[in-house]
């Protein structure tokens, strides 16, 4: 109880930072909504279901990237990481609450982000969301974990894209191919990519959540 | 409480300090001087256990819950209040009666009146109360403090003589400082860094 307790203070401290501060979300909203407007222009009108498919998930990714480039500003430029570590709470809860901040902004891009794509491109299913909910756990589980390394080092703008891109591949996989066989058209199975992003998102999780501890520690 | 022995601390190629002894009793109050770069800091973020040695053996004998740590920022979130900041470490140090504790700090140290402001618009001298009011909100038995008199004014630096005075008597304090005779009435111990 007191976990649970803890993990929503530091969410509900993140969610007023961004109230006041106003520097992460509108900026992912901006983001994609542009990038789906150049994906736009950019796609040849003959070009199928599924080249839209990728599309969308490409602004995704980089959409939570950026969100994920801003997760530990104010822990890393006030050194406040140094106190929160010194707090009884276990020091996985950071790393939860954190996750559960950057969840709800990735959700308010997206609220806005799936319309905009289902305006430009094609409708928005049913599966297409399941997997963005999915792929929002599994970017927030690995994301956060590799914000707060990189908030450590030196080359923290280089260090979050080259480790946080290479291990979101699978999500891409398991969001583009839920996406594409969620097509009406398509006779593929969704449930077997939603179910590839669930074990996904537990496995990254698990790993995270444990690892957490490691990160924030010498 | 604190037992170091061959300390040695080094950041990547630069070594801060060697070959260090440190022994800190219960209810001491140890003062550590040197000149900047010396590693005073460092010391500190040691025993806090933010940091550990590259070389030797420290044991603090004390959960991290009952530190109070004070570094050279003041460790609270810009955008947030003065109160919002010590609710926050309040309700994760698990304070008791947090708010009668927090309204009491915010009274002692004078901030009171700016207890809805946020902490970017305080001044150096106000976040550096806020940040005293930070580290010691649990009631800590170990007290780290790293120029603890940074910023302050003489009315805040006379609050906090008085605040170390009532803490010197049933608490461990460290405390780091360039002003050694400040404090020196209640040391019982100095360290000199080189």
């Amino acid at each position: 109880m007191t976990y649970l307790t803890d993990i929503a203070t530091l969410a509900r401290k993140d969610l007023l930072l961004e109230l006041r501060s106003r520097d992460t979300v509108p900026a992912m909203l901006l983001f994609v909504v542009s990038t789906l407007v150049v994906f736009n222009f950019a796609l040849p009108a003959d070009a199928g279901a599924a080249a839209a498919y990728g599309l969308l998930w490409i602004a995704l990714v980089f959409t939570a990237l950026l969100g994920l480039t801003r997760a530990f500003v104010a822990e890393r430029e006030q050194r406040i990481l140094d106190a929160l570590v010194l707090t009884p709470c276990d020091r996985s809860a950071i790393w939860v609450g954190k996750g559960v901040s950057v969840v709800a902004f990735l959700l308010l891009a997206e609220a806005v982000a799936l319309p905009a794509f289902g305006l430009f491109f094609q409708p928005v299913t049913v599966e297409v969301v399941a997997a963005v909910l999915l792929a929002n756990v599994g970017f927030a589980a690995v994301g956060t974990l590799l914000a707060a390394m990189a908030a450590a080092g030196r080359a923290r703008e280089l260090l979050l894209p080259l480790l946080f891109l290479p291990l979101v591949i699978p999500i891409v996989v398991g969001g583009v191919g839920a996406s594409v066989a969620g097509d009406p058209t398509s006779t593929a199975d969704p449930a077997r990519y939603l179910g590839f992003l669930v074990l996904y998102d537990l496995v990254f999780a698990i790993l995270s959540w444990a690892s957490f501890e490691y990160v924030v520690t010498e | 409480m604190i037992r170091g022995r061959n300390l040695e601390r080094r950041f990547g190629e630069k070594r801060v300090f060697r070959a260090l002894d440190l022994d800190v009793a219960e209810h001491d109050f140890l003062v550590v001087t040197g000149p900047n770069g010396s590693g005073k800091s460092t010391l500190l973020a040691l025993c806090a256990g933010l940091l550990t040695p590259t070389r030797g053996e420290l044991a603090v004998r004390i959960p991290r819950e009952h530190i109070g740590y004070l570094a050279h920022e003041p460790l609270v979130y810009r955008e947030l209040t003065a109160l919002e900041n010590l609710d926050l470490y309040g309700r994760l140090y698990r304070v008791a009666e947090r708010r009668e504790r927090i309204g009491m700090l915010l009274e002692r140290f004078d901030l009171w009146e700016a207890r809805h402001e946020r902490v970017a618009a305080l001044s150096r001298g106000m976040a550096q109360r806020l940040a005293l009011c930070r580290a010691l909100l649990h009631e800590p038995g170990l007290i780290l403090m790293d120029e603890p008199y940074s910023g302050l004014d003489e009315a805040g630096a006379s609050l906090l003589d008085e605040v170390l005075e009532s803490f010197a008597a049933d608490r461990t304090c460290v405390v780091a400082t360039h002003d050694p005779q400040r404090v020196a009435a209640l040391a019982t111990g100095g360290l000199a860094l080189a």
